[in-house]
């Protein structure tokens, strides 16, 4: 705050938004709002069954070029963290299941894929960019909203979720 | 004003960099080998091409490239005037474009060589992504820098300098509709024309009833040109497009371009494309055919690129997709052949080779066979 | 001078666009269609560029030929 008070003018607005920038960026408090998709492997899942473990959700779709980059991490991240309590639920978004069962005939994945068909929960989490990850905690409260991937971003990932497994 | 204007700059900039941290995709990493070939006219040009484009650390995409024409022309302006000619021309272009956010910044250098002509083009651009990543602002500037030379002519060196500004803008209308428009003005100033051509006076004295004279051009031309384009994806698996660019410059050419197409992929591994253009322009104002006397006017041409013509464009393309699976560091593979059939009509340019006396030739016309084979690598 | 102040005026438009609150009406989980290569404007740009001269060198109109954008939407 003291920094303000010296500076003037346009350095001021620039720092003043670079803060409110950093600090809007990442933390947010609100539960996770519930939903139930039917999963690829037969059966549904039902969000608020997942409590007590540290839930990431991941929406993705087989048209998406770094949701694909970022699937073969993501599984990996699976498998090594599960037995701490850690689950990974990827909901695909496309309105044909056929696209999705093609790719993961290619590329498999051991964590759930849930399908969205109908857009329901992509559009009750307001997801605004491809891919979404989702991080929330074992009370079922979204701690971290992460728009996009990029090389570099599953670094980021692992320290929320090692992060949130210790809580 | 000018330190304020640059802080405010500084300001907006440091905007930009925390805004939101999704980010705009850079092109494709991939690698084309072409081979082209153009004949039509009594002209034949072929040649090899290569393209390669890569990203550094998700921020930067590179490209570069290599063109290269080898030309052997017996044209109806070489043999009226000329001899057949056989000449190479070789282009080398490099680009680079920057991510930052949801910006793409962009750089590029395009230097070709030939023995009668340089050309030297330097080139910058911004892409702006807006509105839910539903619009694309771009922005273009690109500045040339030409040596004209004459064959046979060692002192003959002029200049021929060019700018062009574009401006473009693609928009997502509905999740099967892409909308484009684009507008570009040019700017050129210097030695205009193509030191081969002559124009032609009637000339009682002469034989033929006509002689030959050369060419004067201005030296300045201005031009805008101004595009619409449209992309339907269809409810089976296709799209069909289309575009119309209306063009006018201060030689008071006008021209009409319409094109229509309709891309369809087969089976997952073959994408067929067929489309149809349509070009039609008015002659410049200091073009004809045939003087009514020496120096005429001050300005007077007989380019026939500066006449009056029609053209018609039937393009086929087909691409085939030879590899599915991935191989050591490469991921797809294609092989394509495109081939066009153009034909061209002139309005005010005669045929002199066929006679008829001087005014009275056939009008001129001809097609051409233009046809692609590359070979394309995703890695 | 005059060219300065359009430059920046137009950047202000830029950034201003970039931060709008327009909601998007085709959302980015819906993209799919326009992320298909057969809906690029232009997908063999090798290919593009040589057509696109050989037309500039027979006719006397050239430009606006190309604009980028659409695709997947996705980052």
């Amino acid at each position: 705050m003291f920094l303000k008070a010296r500076m003037t003018g346009w350095r001021a607005a620039a720092v003043g938004a670079l803060i409110a920038s950093a600090a809007f960026a990442g933390s947010t408090r609100t539960p996770a709002p519930d939903f139930t998709l039917a999963s690829r492997s037969g059966g549904k899942v039902e969000l608020t069954q997942l409590r007590g473990q540290v839930v990431m959700i991941n929406f993705w779709a087989s048209w998406c070029g770094p949701c694909r980059q970022e699937m073969p991490l993501l599984d990996k991240m699976y498998r090594k963290y599960k037995p701490a309590g850690f689950t990974l639920v990827g909901v695909n978004v496309e309105t044909d299941p056929k696209d999705a069962d093609g790719y993961l005939k290619a590329t498999p994945v051991s964590f759930p894929i849930l399908l969205d068909t109908e857009n329901k929960v992509s559009q009750l989490y307001n997801v605004s960019a491809m891919p979404s990850t989702v991080l929330v905690d074992r009370k079922g409260v979204v701690r971290y909203v992460h728009h996009g991937y990029k090389a570099g971003d599953e670094n980021e990932y692992l320290d929320r979720i090692r992060a949130l497994i210790r809580e | 004003m000018r330190r304020s204007a640059a802080r405010a700059l500084l300001a907006l900039l440091s905007l930009t960099a925390v805004m939101n941290g999704r980010a705009t995709v850079l092109p494709e990493d991939r690698v084309d080998f072409l081979w082209h070939r153009y004949q039509g006219g009594g002209v034949t040009i072929q040649g090899p091409a290569f393209l390669v484009r890569k990203k550094f650390a998700e921020r930067v995409s590179l490209s570069a490239g290599y063109y290269e024409d080898m030309v052997s022309s017996a044209s109806i302006d070489v043999l009226t005037t000329a001899s057949p000619y056989k000449e190479k021309r070789k282009q080398y272009n490099f680009g680079a474009d920057i991510v930052r956010g949801k910006t793409i910044y962009s750089l590029g250098y395009i230097d070709s060589n030939e023995p009668d002509y340089k050309a030297k083009t330097s080139s910058v651009g911004i892409s702006q992504d807006m509105f839910g990543d539903l619009t694309t602002v771009t922005l273009g500037y690109q500045r040339g820098w030409n040596i004209v030379g004459e064959r046979g002519t060692p002192a003959f060196r002029e200049r021929a300098d060019q700018w062009n500004y574009q401006i473009g803008l693609s928009q997502v209308v509905t999740r099967n509709l892409l909308l484009g428009a684009s507008y570009e003005a040019i700017s050129q100033e210097g030695f205009l024309n193509n030191p081969y051509r002559s124009i032609r006076y009637l000339d009682p004295t002469a034989g033929s009833g006509f002689s030959f004279d050369r060419e004067i051009y201005p030296r300045t031309r201005t031009s805008n040109a101004a595009a619409i384009r449209a992309r339907y994806y269809l409810p089976f698996r296709a799209a069909a497009y289309g575009e119309y660019r209306f063009y006018t410059d201060t030689w008071k050419i006008h021209a009409h371009t319409v094109q229509i197409g309709y891309t369809y992929p087969w089976r997952d591994i073959w994408l067929f494309d067929l489309s149809y253009r349509y070009y039609t322009q008015s002659n410049a104002e200091f073009y004809s055919d045939l003087f009514p006397r020496a120096n005429f006017a001050n300005f007077m041409a007989r380019d026939k690129e500066l006449a009056a013509f029609k053209s018609h464009d039937i393009g086929a393309a087909v691409s085939y997709q030879f590899m599915t699976k991935s191989w050591h560091f490469l991921n797809r593979g294609t092989v394509n052949f495109h081939y066009d059939f153009v034909t061209y009509r002139y309005g005010d340019f005669r045929n002199i080779l066929a006679g008829g006396g001087a005014g009275n030739e056939p009008l001129y016309s001809f097609n051409a066979n233009v046809m692609q084979l590359f070979v394309s690598f995703w890695f | 001078m005059k060219a300065l102040r359009a430059s920046l005026f137009l950047l202000l438009v830029l950034q201003a666009a970039a931060c709008s609150r327009i909601e998007p009406w085709v959302k980015p989980y819906e993209r799919e269609r326009l992320a298909d290569p057969i809906m690029s404007w232009d997908r063999d740009p090798i290919s593009l560029a040589y057509i696109t001269h050989v037309r500039d060198s027979r006719e006397g109109a050239r430009g606006a030929s190309g604009a980028a954008g659409g695709g997947c939407g996705c980052n």
